[in-house]
C-alpha cells in the first residue's frame, strides 16, 4: 500500500488539471495550470511543482492527449509499410468507403504515401498454412530503401498474418536487426484478428504515433528524472485501464482516447459510490458534445473507433458517442426555415459573439449568456474579464430572431431548447436505442458546460437525476488516479461451437490469460487483485457482424472449465438480450477469443472530496439575478457551489456558481449536496 | 391542423430520424446476408397513410432505396383499395419489381400502424436477399431475358395477418431459394426492426399525440420542397440535355442509351427522359419507380442539404414514357438495374454540370460488378462467393476524385480478402488501385482497382460477371479526359479470355491454379489536364497513380 502521494495529470487543449491523493492523510488537492500546445511536457511539470512535487509522489498517472493530436493534425512520424505482394494498397484502399452518404467530393490521403508501402514475397493462406515463404532478403532490402527514403517507423502487414504470424516474424526479426530505432509495428503482434484494412490501419497507425508517443514520454520521463521523481509514472488507455509506459511505447495507438477514458473511469466511481450504478456522462466541450454509458458500474467499451475517414483504430476502446453541439456550436435558419444548431462551430477562437474576438454568427453560449445563465461578470477560464451580453443579444436577434419572427429573448431560449434536443437525442441513442430504460440513469457532466443542461436534459429523457460532481474540471484527473491497471488482448479462432474441441480452447485460453496477466504484474502499480475475464465474439454461420459473450469463467488450478454446454448457453443469454430472439437449429460459430487481465487497484475513498463540515447555507448564499426560464424571467438564487454544506437544499430556479463551471437548476428541479460533495438534481 | 412552433418541429424532426436510424441499426446488426450486414443494401421508413408518400427515412439505408419506398407502400395501399382488408398487427411481404420494387433480391414488409382504431402512417423495410431462386446463385442472371429465370416473384401478400404469422407464406419462401437459413435470419431481422419502430414511433405518439406529429409531417414536406426549390431557383433557366450509354443488356450486343432533356424554370424542374432506349431483352431495365428514385438520389448528392422526404420531389417533373428502358413492365428482366440507375445518375450529373460548369461532377466509374464465383466443396455442399467491387470517383470542383469509392447508391463496405478467403476456396493474388484509370484533369479522376482472384478449389469454377463500362468511358467534364474502361479477363490452358458482351458474362469454367482479373474503372477528370500543377503530376508519377507516357501525353508534363 502507497503512504505517499499519487497524482493524476490529465492535460487539455487549454489546460491541464491535476489531482493529488494523499493516501496517508486521505487528503487530496488540485491544480490548474495554462498547457502548452506543442510542448505539453512544460505545463505538466508546472502543474507537479504547484502541487509540491514530483520529488516525494509515489506515482504519477497521466491521461494524455498527444497520440490523439498527432493523428487529428497528421503529425505522426514518416512511415514506411512492408506488405505481401499485390496488397501495398490496402491501407489507401479503406473498406471502399467515402467521407459522406451525401454528396461525392473530397479525397483521402493515407499515413503513408504509396511510394513508402513496399511488397514482399510471402504469402500465408486463411489457414495458416504457408502457401510462400518470406523472401528474407527482399524484406531486408525494403527496410533499406524505406530507411533511404526517410523512414522513421516501420509496420508490418502480411495478409492472413492473424491465421499464422510466422511470415510475419520472420520479417519482423530482419527489419529489427536492421532499423535503427523500436519503432516497428507488427500487425500480429498488435492485433492478431481476421479483416486486412483493420489490422493494417491498427498497425499502421501505432507505427506513426511511436515515434511521437516515445519522445513526449521520453522527455517527461527526463524532467521528471531532473526534478527528482523516484516513483512509477504511468498511462491511461483508450480502454480505461493503465499501462506502464514502456507498453505506451509499444502501442501507442492504445492512448488515443487516453484523457475522455479517465474521465468516465471517474464518472462511473463517482456514480457508484454516490449510489448509482447505471450513469451517463456527458461531456459538453467547445464544439462537440461527448456521452458514454456506465452500467452496472461498469464503463461500455467499443471494439473500434474511426479517429478520422480512413483511420481506423481496432482495439478495446470507451464508447463515445459524439454530436456536433457545443457551446461554439452556430445556431442558424437554415434555408428550409428550420432552426439548427451547429455542427458548425466558432470554436475557442474567435468563440462565441460575447467573446469580441470577431465572431458574429450566435452560438449556444450566446443564448446562455443572454437568458442570465452565465453570468457575464465572471468567465470560466479566466482569460476573459466580462463578456458581450449585447453583442451576444443582436446576433441572436439577427440570425434567428428575425428568420423566426421571435424577439431576441425567445429566440435565445429556442436555440437552447434545439440544442437541449440534439443532446437529448444523443442520451436516447446511448440508452434508449440500446435497450436502457432512461428511468435507472442518472446524467453525470463533465469538464464546463455540461452542468448548463443536464436538468433541462433530465426532464426532457426521463432519467432518473443528474449528477454533477464536485470537481468538474479535474474528473479526468481523478479518473488518472483511481483507475484499474488492465491489458486486453484478442485472438481470432474461427471455430464450429458444435464438437469445440474444449480441452485446447481452455489451453488457449490459459495461455492468453497468463500473457495478459504478467502485463498487468509488469506495469509495478499496487493492485489489490488481477481478474481476468474472458469474451467471445460469436454468432451464427452465415452473419457477418458478431455479438460479445462474456464466459462466466476463471482460471482455477490452470483451468477455465470452459464446455460447450457453458458457451452456448453464454451465447443464448447475449443474443437474446440483444436481438429478443433466438434462432433454433441453426449452427454457432466462435469467431474471436478477447482476455482481459484487470489489476484492481485498492479502492479510494471518494468522501475525501466532501465540503469542510464548518460549511453553511448562509455562507454559500450570493444572492439572486434574474433567469429566463420558459417564455419570461425568473429570480434566481444564486450559490457558491463549493462552500454549501452537505445536505444542502436548493429549489430552482437557482444558479449555483464555482470557478470551472455553472450549474444551472430549472424551476421545476431540486438540487440536493450529497456526503461527497456532489449535487444531485431531480424534479420536484 | 394544429400549428406547430418551428422549435418543436426540431425537436420532433431530430426524434423521428432517430427511429428510423434505429431500426436501420437493428437490421444491421442481426442481418444474416454481408449484402445487408456489411454492405447495408436496406432502408427503413415511416410513410404517409393515404399517400404513401415518405415522411421519414433513416439516414444510414442504401441511398437508392430513400427514393423507392413510397412506391412500395403505394402497392400495398393499391391492394387494401381493391379490396384487401387491412387489421391491425398485418404484415405485408413482396419483392415484385413492377409492383414498387426494384429487383427480385429485394424483400419488402410494409406494416400499418393503427391509432385508436385509424390508421396513422405506415412502416417499411426493405432488405436484399442473397438468394431468391432463378437460374444463377445470387440473382444476378445477366442473360436472363423473362422475370421468371431471375427468381421468385411475390407480390404483396399477408405474411403476419392480425398477429398470426402464415406459415404456407414462410414455407413458399423457404422452397424458393437455395439458402433458406439466411434469408429467415435477414427476415427475422427485418421484423425486429418493424416491431422496434412501432413501438418507438407509438411512445412519440403518447407523448405529443396525432394532430401535433401530422402537423409535423406537412412542415417537414414543406419545407423540404422549399428547400429543394431553392436549389433549382440557383439554377439559370434553360434546357440542359446530356446523355450517356450503357455497353449492352447481356443478350444483344447493342449500346443503350439514356437521353435527358433538363428543363429549369423558376423554382421548377422538368426532367425528360423520352428520348431514352426503349425496354430491352436483358437485366437491365428499371421501372418508373426506380427511376425517379435514382433522380432523387443523383439530386441528393449535388444538394445533400435537402432532407429525405417526399417533398423533395413537389417541384419536379418527370417525363418517362411507359415501356421505354426507364419505364419497362412485366415481364422485362430487371436484375442489373443497378447498372441503369447509376448511368442514368452521371446523365443527371451531367446535365446539372451543363448548367452550372463550375459546379459540375466528373462521372463517377459507373458500375457494380456483381461477380460471382462458385462450385463444390468436397463434401458436396456448394459455395457461392458473391461480390460488389469499387472503382473511382470523378474529380470535383473542390479536389481530385476519391480512390477506390463505392458507388453513388450505396454506402456498402467492401469485404476484407481475409473474410472472402476464410470462407471461399479462393486466393486474392492482387488488391490494388489501377494506375492510369483516373480521368486526367485539372482535378484527377480517383483511380479505380485491380482485383486478382485465383481458384483453390479441386474442382471446377464457375464464374459469373454482370458489370458495364466496358464500351463507354465514366466521362470527364470542362475539359477532363474521361477515365479507363472495366476491364475483365480470366485464364484458360492457353491465356487470358475476355467476355465478348464486355463485362457480362455467365459460365465460364476456371480450374484450380487459374485466375479471373477485374480492372474497374476510375471516374473522370474535371477540367484540362494541362492546367494541373505540375507539382501535383510530378506526384502522381512518384506514387503511380500516372505513368510517364500518360502524364506525357494527358498532362503535357516533362521532367
Amino acid at each position: 500500500m502507497t503512504s505517499n502521494p499519487i497524482v493524476g495529470v490529465d492535460v487539455g487543449g487549454t489546460f491541464t488539471d491535476l489531482f493529488l491523493f494523499d493516501p496517508g492523510a486521505n487528503a487530496f488537492r488540485t491544480a490548474k495550470v495554462p498547457s502548452n500546445r506543442g510542448d505539453e511536457a512544460v505545463g505538466f511539470m508546472n502543474g507537479l511543482r504547484a502541487l509540491g512535487g514530483p520529488a516525494g509522489f509515489d506515482a504519477i498517472v497521466h491521461g494524455t492527449t498527444v497520440g490523439t493530436n498527432a493523428l487529428l493534425e497528421r503529425k505522426g512520424a514518416k512511415l514506411g509499410v512492408i506488405t505481401t505482394q499485390g496488397f501495398r494498397d490496402v491501407l489507401e484502399m479503406r473498406r471502399r468507403d467515402r467521407r459522406n452518404t451525401w454528396g461525392l467530393s473530397g479525397e483521402f490521403l493515407p499515413i503513408a504515401e504509396r511510394d513508402m508501402r513496399l511488397e514482399v514475397p510471402e504469402r500465408t493462406l486463411a489457414d495458416g498454412t504457408i502457401h510462400t515463404p518470406v523472401d528474407v532478403a527482399a524484406v531486408q532490402a525494403a527496410a533499406r530503401a524505406l530507411l533511404a527514403q526517410g523512414a522513421e517507423a516501420c509496420a508490418i502487414v502480411f495478409i492472413n498474418a492473424y491465421a499464422n504470424p510466422a511470415n510475419e516474424q520472420a520479417a519482423a526479426a530482419a527489419v529489427r536487426a536492421a532499423w535503427p530505432n523500436p519503432h516497428v509495428s507488427v500487425s500480429s503482434e498488435i492485433l492478431p484478428e481476421i479483416r486486412e484494412f483493420e489490422r493494417a490501419s491498427t498497425a499502421a497507425l501505432n507505427a506513426y504515433l511511436q515515434p511521437v508517443v516515445a519522445s513526449y514520454l521520453g522527455k517527461l520521463e527526463g524532467a521528471l528524472g531532473e526534478a527528482g521523481f523516484g516513483g512509477r509514472f504511468h498511462i491511461v488507455q483508450s480502454n480505461g485501464g493503465i499501462m506502464s509506459t514502456a507498453t505506451a511505447r509499444a502501442v501507442p495507438a492504445r492512448t488515443a482516447l487516453s484523457g475522455p477514458a479517465a474521465g468516465v473511469i471517474a464518472a462511473a466511481a463517482i456514480a457508484r459510490a454516490a449510489g448509482f450504478e447505471n450513469a451517463i456522462t456527458c461531456d459538453l466541450g467547445g464544439t462537440s458534445f461527448d456521452v458514454s454509458l456506465v452500467t452496472g458500474g461498469r464503463m461500455e467499451l467499443a471494439a473500434q473507433a474511426t479517429v478520422d475517414f480512413g483511420l481506423v483504430i481496432r482495439s478495446p476502446m470507451i464508447e463515445i458517442t459524439t454530436i456536433g453541439a457545443g457551446g461554439g456550436s452556430i445556431a442558424h435558419v437554415d434555408r428550409g426555415g428550420l432552426l439548427q444548431v451547429g455542427p458548425e462551430s466558432a470554436g475557442s477562437r474567435p468563440g462565441p459573439v460575447c467573446y469580441g474576438q470577431g465572431n458574429t454568427r450566435p452560438t449556444l453560449t450566446d443564448a446562455n449568456v443572454v437568458l442570465g445563465r452565465i453570468n457575464a461578470e465572471r468567465p470560466i477560464g479566466g482569460a476573459l474579464s466580462r463578456l458581450d451580453v449585447e453583442g451576444a443579444k443582436a446576433a441572436i436577434a439577427e440570425h434567428v430572431g428575425r428568420p423566426l419572427g421571435l424577439d431576441a429573448m425567445a429566440a435565445a431560449e429556442a436555440i437552447v431548447r434545439v440544442a437541449n434536443a440534439k443532446m437529448a437525442g444523443a442520451i436516447r441513442l446511448v440508452s434508449i436505442e440500446r435497450g436502457h430504460d432512461p428511468q435507472k440513469f442518472v446524467a453525470l457532466p463533465f469538464g464546463g458546460g455540461g452542468a448548463l443542461h443536464v436538468g433541462a436534459l433530465i426532464k426532457e429523457v426521463g432519467l432518473r437525476a443528474a449528477l454533477v460532481p464536485r470537481f468538474p474540471g479535474v474528473t479526468s484527473a481523478i479518473g488518472c488516479v483511481i483507475a484499474d491497471v488492465r491489458h486486453d488482448q484478442v485472438r481470432t479462432l474461427n471455430l464450429s461451437l458444435e464438437g469445440v474441441d474444449a480441452a485446447a480452447l481452455d489451453r488457449r485460453m490459459v495461455e492468453e490469460a497468463s500473457a495478459a496477466r504478467a502485463v498487468v504484474e509488469a506495469a509495478g502499480l499496487p493492485v489489490d487483485r488481477i481478474e481476468v475475464r474472458f469474451e467471445l465474439d460469436m454468432h451464427y454461420a452465415g452473419q457477418t457482424h458478431t455479438v460479445g459473450v462474456p464466459l462466466p469463467l476463471r482460471v482455477i488450478q490452470g483451468s477455465t472449465g470452459v464446455s460447450e454446454a457453458i458457451i452456448r448457453n453464454a451465447f443464448e443469454t447475449a443474443y437474446r438480450h440483444a436481438f429478443s430472439r433466438l434462432l433454433p437449429g441453426l449452427p454457432i460459430r466462435i469467431v474471436t477469443l478477447r482476455t482481459a487481465a484487470i489489476g484492481v487497484r485498492p479502492d479510494f475513498d471518494l468522501a475525501a472530496l466532501a465540503p469542510p463540515a464548518d460549511a453553511t447555507l448562509d455562507g454559500a448564499a450570493r444572492g439572486a439575478r434574474q433567469v429566463w426560464f420558459d417564455g419570461g424571467w425568473h429570480a434566481a438564487t444564486v450559490w457558491s457551489r463549493l462552500d454549501l454544506p452537505v445536505g444542502a437544499l436548493v429549489h430552482g430556479p437557482a444558479i449555483l456558481e464555482q470557478p470551472d463551471a455553472t450549474v444551472v437548476v430549472d424551476p421545476d428541479l431540486t438540487a440536493r449536496v450529497d456526503r461527497f460533495g456532489n449535487l444531485i438534481i431531480e424534479r420536484e | 391542423m394544429t400549428a406547430l412552433d418551428p422549435v418543436t418541429l426540431a425537436v420532433l424532426k431530430g426524434r423521428l430520424e432517430q427511429i428510423a436510424d434505429e431500426m436501420d441499426a437493428t437490421l444491421y446488426r442481426s442481418a444474416f446476408n454481408p449484402i445487408i450486414a456489411e454492405a447495408r443494401d436496406a432502408c427503413h421508413g415511416l410513410y404517409h397513410a393515404e399517400t404513401g408518400a415518405t415522411l421519414v427515412q433513416g439516414t444510414k439505408g442504401l441511398p437508392i432505396f430513400v427514393g423507392a419506398m413510397s412506391f412500395a407502400v403505394q402497392a400495398v395501399i393499391r391492394r387494401v383499395q381493391n379490396g384487401t382488408p387491412l387489421e391491425p398487427g398485418d404484415t405485408f411481404i413482396f419483392n415484385d419489381p413492377y409492383e414498387g420494387g426494384t429487383h427480385l433480391n429485394d424483400f419488402r414488409l410494409v406494416r400499418p400502424l393503427f391509432r385508436q382504431g385509424r390508421l396513422f402512417c405506415w412502416l417499411a423495410s426493405v432488405g436484399h436477399w442473397l438468394d431468391i431462386g432463378g437460374n444463377v446463385p445470387g440473382g444476378y442472371n445477366p442473360r436472363a431475358t423473362e422475370s421468371f429465370q431471375e427468381g421468385m416473384r411475390i407480390p404483396p401478400v399477408k405474411l403476419i395477418r392480425a398477429g398470426a404469422m402464415q406459415q404456407d407464406v414462410l414455407d413458399i419462401l423457404a422452397a424458393n431459394t437455395r439458402v433458406p437459413n439466411s434469408n429467415w435470419g435477414d427476415l427475422n431481422g427485418q421484423l425486429n426492426a418493424l416491431d422496434l419502430g412501432e413501438r418507438r414511433l407509438s411512445e412519440l405518439l403518447d407523448e405529443h399525440g396525432e394532430p401535433r406529429l401530422d402537423a409535423a409531417f406537412a412542415a417537414l414536406a414543406d419545407r423540404a420542397a422549399a428547400l429543394m426549390e431553392a436549389e433549382i431557383r440557383a439554377l439559370p433557366d434553360g434546357t440542359y440535355a446530356f446523355e450517356d450509354y450503357l455497353d449492352n443488356d447481356g443478350v444483344t450486343d447493342e449500346r443503350l442509351t439514356i437521353a435527358l432533356e433538363m428543363t429549369v424554370r423558376g423554382g421548377q424542374m422538368v426532367l425528360d427522359f423520352s428520348r431514352s432506349s426503349p425496354a430491352c431483352l436483358g437485366p437491365i431495365n428499371i421501372s418508373r419507380a426506380t427511376s425517379v428514385a435514382a433522380c432523387y438520389v443523383a439530386l441528393k448528392h449535388a444538394f445533400p442539404d435537402v432532407p429525405a422526404n417526399a417533398g423533395v420531389l413537389r417541384p419536379i417533373e418527370f417525363v418517362i414514357p411507359d415501356g421505354t428502358l426507364l419505364g419497362a413492365g412485366a415481364p422485362r428482366p430487371m436484375a442489373g438495374y443497378t447498372e441503369t440507375i447509376l448511368r442514368l445518375i452521371g446523365v443527371i450529373f451531367g446535365a446539372l454540370g451543363k448548367a452550372v460548369p463550375e459546379r459540375a461532377m466528373a462521372a463517377p466509374f459507373g458500375t457494380i460488378n456483381a461477380l460471382s464465383l462458385s462450385g463444390q466443396r468436397n463434401d458436396g455442399t456448394r459455395w457461392v462467393m458473391f461480390s460488389f467491387f469499387g472503382g473511382g470517383f470523378g474529380g470535383s470542383p473542390e479536389t481530385d476524385g476519391l480512390h477506390h469509392a463505392n458507388n453513388p447508391i450505396s454506402t456498402a463496405t467492401i469485404p476484407p480478402a481475409e473474410i472472402l478467403e476464410a470462407a471461399y476456396p479462393v486466393m486474392f493474388t492482387q488488391w490494388a488501385l489501377r494506375p492510369d484509370s483516373g480521368g486526367p484533369g485539372l482535378h484527377r479522376g480517383g483511380v479505380g482497382a485491380v482485383y486478382e482472384i485465383e481458384a483453390m478449389s479441386p474442382g471446377v469454377t464457375e464464374v459469373a460477371l454482370l458489370g458495364e463500362r466496358g464500351r463507354y468511358a465514366p466521362f470527364g467534364v470542362g475539359g477532363g479526359a474521361d477515365g479507363a474502361l472495366n476491364r475483365f479477363a480470366w485464364q484458360t490452358a492457353t491465356g487470358w479470355e475476355a467476355p465478348p458482351m464486355a463485362s457480362k458474362v455467365v459460365g465460364v469454367k476456371i480450374q484450380a491454379g487459374q485466375r479471373v482479373r477485374l480492372e474497374s474503372p476510375g471516374g473522370g477528370g474535371w477540367g484540362d489536364p494541362r492546367q494541373r500543377l505540375r507539382e501535383a503530376v510530378a506526384r502522381d508519377i512518384r506514387l503511380g497513380f500516372v505513368s510517364a507516357e500518360s502524364a506525357a501525353r494527358d498532362y503535357g508534363y516533362r521532367a
